[in-house]
């Protein structure tokens, strides 16, 4: 298969950016997304000039480290994957293909394709935990968790911190990654002391840092590639009004 | 020279760690925020480690390679962890998981280090609900179990296919916890570059940051080297890109002495090989042997008909299908140890009996869906399955899944003694980076329990009773002669590489690296390509440091760099591993000579002559490598060979 690609270029945070076209040929259909890029970027080499930076690491869609905007779309036209786990039979022959970085306020360009996303661990720091120290713990099951609730608290625990979400926004909103961590600490009844307290302060930190707010266009949910569902937003929410109005836990 | 101390407690095995705990060294409070220690890595030994020291009140830093310590490859561990909790009332016990892992080990892991994992797995399983990490349960709200390679019980604890995932993000609150109490400092997008000693101790480490490619000197009491294992030697495994056993050979370079370097695991359930751009192989986890069963065709002629493309499995009779596992070790069947699984899979496509490509073989579901139903398999496995669809583009639902095996953890690393400590006074090495536990083959389930023990319920105990010692020893300034020294070190190789300007790029260098390991110092390995191996490892060395083409500078993100770095401490690694698999003339675990094997072909171990861990010094540029001899003295353990049938 053959490609033209327009990928965004940009030396540092500070310098302009822009697009440049490349163009692609004999690519096999069964090959990654990432692993055309690692060809692109070795005839790069080859001639001499700077191959295009992405982040990336396992390749198997789980550790969220890689995530590109293509076509319009986080992690590409595909369905509930990351970008490493897109391939280029998803595309059609002779196809332009639009590369250009997650664009997020909070997430400033690096370089290239790269972001720089530690705004999201800072929001986890102010509170996405139950405050256990190691050792002095009871037995895991000293307190049943209900099936469901399990079942429930994993499916927002497979959030993979990628990004995505605050990319699809309009709003660069990150909504649905704090809510997913409020969720599934809220179901358990290891993280339900907290609750209160963590909805305020984990909320604040996104203002401040930034993200944007919801205006319900679902357009995260449409684009995270572990399928997190915004009722987890409605509960967040839900947790918040009950935090700030009905708790002495108010900050 | 140093000798061997593996400084393990005297007494019973069970009273080991109780006592060693009851006797060692404590610092009080106010003494321990004047300590410092580095953590390097992220991972789950990393992190948690770091969470645990920082909690305990000392002054830590932790570096990680990539933006957030979430991105670290144990988050990519699918099947579960082990612990002898016995829940299931099938006979488990802290003896019988030791057992276990030291007979999946086949003998060649010390005794004392593997009954303390035993021992504090359970505790792990606590720790981990606690932090909020949710763990599969059944419908009475209890923690559910599943079955891993070369256990008889259910043990492992899992949560769905994303155990690594979960357990990482539950460390990774754990250090977000310290981070923002500041007894943690984090520095992100920083590698490691060298180790520096100051009277023989470690005091801190050089590192680049890989934003800016500015050289960064850290000092501190202690180090702790916690950066995963070095599979990525082969080029194609299932390690992560930035997986590099770099700092393990700068630590082996400054005097750490690096342990049974040729010990790799080969995973046997790999999705194959598709074609020379590959960059990664991608695991499918050993959970899926519980309900999965592993065939070829029986008839030869079959196999050929599939990869001409004129037959589909799904057209194979029952009757023509050969379960070779089953066949062979009819007590674990389709549940052998990985190593054993590997063989058998080489041995049916060596033979003729591959299929796809003439590399793989079937993990078919067909008769678990009729069991089961398709639901409970989709709640069992289905991100496994939906990953193996996205990636293969078949539905394994519907058709058999192919795999194939691969390189996917390394037993062998930083030797260590019992309180984990390298043989350089005050450096640490901890999880894969180390070499203590798993002998020479590893059981499914195991790492995670390793690394956590590691760092969640020992460091937290030796390395105290090491900085005991310390609380006298001021601070140290990074303006010293030793940092100096280091720093400018680090900068003239880094100059060196980008001024080469050859016409090799690193990509392809690479791939020659992964196609010497992989052809003469992988699955099946001989003297004969072993010392093939090593002059081609020499040549390639030399080829690297006159043609290597690395474009762009050293003060901006340059990942092409950065891969030429590890690459250079890449060959030097294989140099050693290929010496290591050369004098080990037995096979044991993950190392398979083909001339040591029964009458069965099953490994043939050698106790009388190599009941030791192969411990390698490094003598300087240029010379050979000496290697030590650890002895492993069973005591409490009847070493035996190995059988699963």
């Amino acid at each position: 298969m053959d490609f033209t690609l327009k990928i965004w270029r940009q030396e540092n945070a500070n310098a302009k950016g822009r697009f440049e076209t490349y163009k692609i040929n004999d690519i096999s259909p069964d090959c990654s997304f990432l692993e055309m890029l690692d060809i692109l970027n070795e005839s790069l080499v080859n001639k001499l000039s700077h191959p295009v930076c992405f982040d990336n690491d396992c390749r198997e869609g789980i550790c969220g480290m890689c995530g590109l905007y293509i076509n319009g779309h986080p992690h590409g036209p595909d369905q509930a994957i990351t970008t490493c786990q897109l391939h280029m039979r998803k595309f059609k022959d002779k196809e332009t293909i639009v590369i250009e970085p997650w664009r997020a306020k909070p997430f400033p360009i690096i370089r290239d394709l790269v972001v720089d996303r530690t705004a999201l661990d800072k929001i986890i720091q102010e509170g996405g935990y139950v405050s256990v120290t190691t050792g002095g713990i009871p037995d895991g099951n000293a307190i049943p968790i209900p099936k469901y609730k399990a079942d429930q608290a994993m499916d927002s625990a497979s959030c993979i911190g990628c990004g995505a979400c605050v990319a699809a926004c309009k709003n660069a909103s990150a909504m649905l990654f704090v809510s997913a961590k409020v969720t599934q600490l809220s179901l358990l009844p290891q993280g339900k002391p907290e609750s209160s307290i963590r909805v305020q302060k984990m909320v604040a930190k996104m203002d401040e840092l930034g993200f944007g707010n919801c205006t319900n266009t679902y357009a995260c949910e449409a684009e995270c590639p572990k399928e997190i569902k915004c009722s987890n937003i409605a509960k967040m929410n839900r947790e918040f009004l009950f935090a700030k109005v009905c708790t002495e836990e108010n900050i | 020279m140093t000798t061997l101390n593996s400084k393990t407690p005297e007494g019973e095995l069970s009273e080991k760690w109780t006592k060693y705990k009851a006797s060692q060294k404590l610092v009080n409070p106010a003494n321990k925020r004047k300590l410092d220690v580095i953590v390097v890595g992220t991972g789950l030994a990393g992190s948690s480690a770091a969470a645990s020291l920082g909690a305990l009140g000392f002054n830590v830093k932790i570096f990680c390679i990539s933006d957030s310590p979430r991105r670290a490859h144990s988050i990519a561990a699918q099947g579960g962890i082990n612990a002898a909790k016995n829940y299931q009332n099938d006979g488990d016990s802290v003896e019988r998981l030791f057992y276990d892992t030291i007979k999946g080990g086949d003998y060649r892991a010390r005794e004392a280090n593997v009954y303390r994992l035993a021992e504090v797995s359970n505790s792990i399983i606590d720790q981990c609900v606690a932090q909020g990490v949710p763990f599969a349960r059944d419908y009475s709200g209890m923690l559910d179990n599943r079955s891993f390679g070369g256990a008889q019980v259910s043990r492992t604890f899992y949560a769905k296919g994303q155990t690594g995932q979960q357990l990482l993000l539950g460390a990774y609150s754990a250090l977000s916890k310290e981070i923002k109490a500041g007894t943690v400092k984090m520095y992100e997008r920083r590698e490691m570059m060298d180790l520096v000693l100051v009277d023989n101790q470690a005091r801190g480490i050089i590192t680049r940051n890989l934003q800016n490619g500015e050289i960064e000197r850290w000092s501190a009491h202690a180090v702790v080297i916690a950066t995963g294992g070095y599979g990525n030697v082969y080029f194609l495994s299932t390690n992560a890109m930035n997986c590099n056993g770099s700092a393990a050979i700068q630590c082996y370079k400054r005097g750490a002495y690096f342990a049974n370097p040729c010990y790799v695991q080969i995973h046997p359930t790999c999705i194959p090989v598709h074609g020379e751009y590959q960059s990664k192989l991608t695991l499918m986890s050993e959970s899926l042997r519980n309900d999965g069963r592993i065939w070829v065709p029986k008839k030869i002629e079959d196999a050929q008909a599939i990869r001409e493309g004129r037959l589909k499995p799904t057209e194979i009779a029952e009757q023509d299908r050969d379960y070779y596992l089953e066949r062979r070790y009819p007590a674990f069947g389709n549940l052998v140890p990985r190593d054993i699984a590997s063989r058998a899979a080489k041995e049916r496509c060596d033979a003729g009996y591959g299929v796809g490509a003439g590399f793989a073989v079937y993990l078919d579901f067909k008769t678990a869906i009729e069991r089961l139903g398709r639901d409970k398999i989709h709640e069992r496995y289905g991100n496994l399955f939906q990953m193996y669809e996205k990636i293969v583009d078949v539905d394994p639902y519907e058709n058999p899944m192919m795999i194939y095996p691969a390189v996917h953890y390394t037993m062998g690393g930083l030797w260590v003694d019992y309180e984990l400590q390298t043989t350089i006074s005050g450096l640490f090495a901890t999880g894969e980076a180390n070499f203590s536990d798993h002998g020479a083959n590893r059981l499914g389930a195991s790492a995670l329990m390793q690394g956590l023990a590691d760092g969640y319920f020992v460091l937290p105990y030796t390395m105290q009773n090491f900085l005991s010692d310390k609380i006298h020893q001021p601070r140290i300034s990074v303006e010293s002669q030793e940092f100096e020294n280091a720093e400018k070190a680090v900068k003239e190789k880094i100059e060196k590489i980008i001024s080469i300007k050859g016409e090799k790029t690193v990509d392809s260098l690479q791939r020659e690296l992964g196609h010497i390991m992989w052809e003469y110092v992988g699955m099946g390995r001989n003297a004969e390509n072993l010392k093939k191996a090593i002059p081609l490892l020499s040549d390639l060395r030399k080829k690297f440091w006159s043609n290597v083409r690395v474009v762009g500078d050293t003060t901006s993100m340059n990942p092409e760099l950065e891969k030429a770095i590890r690459l250079a401490d890449h060959i030097e690694l294989a140099e050693v591993m290929a010496k290591d698999a050369l004098q080990r003339e037995e096979s044991c675990g993950g190392h398979y000579r083909e001339e040591f094997v029964t009458e069965e072909g099953e490994a043939k171990r050698d106790d009388e002559n190599f009941k030791f861990v192969g411990v390698w010094e490094y003598k300087g540029e240029g010379q050979d490598p000496i290697m030590h001899k650890e002895e492993l003295n069973y005591e409490f353990i009847k070493v035996q060979q190995r059988n699963y049938k």
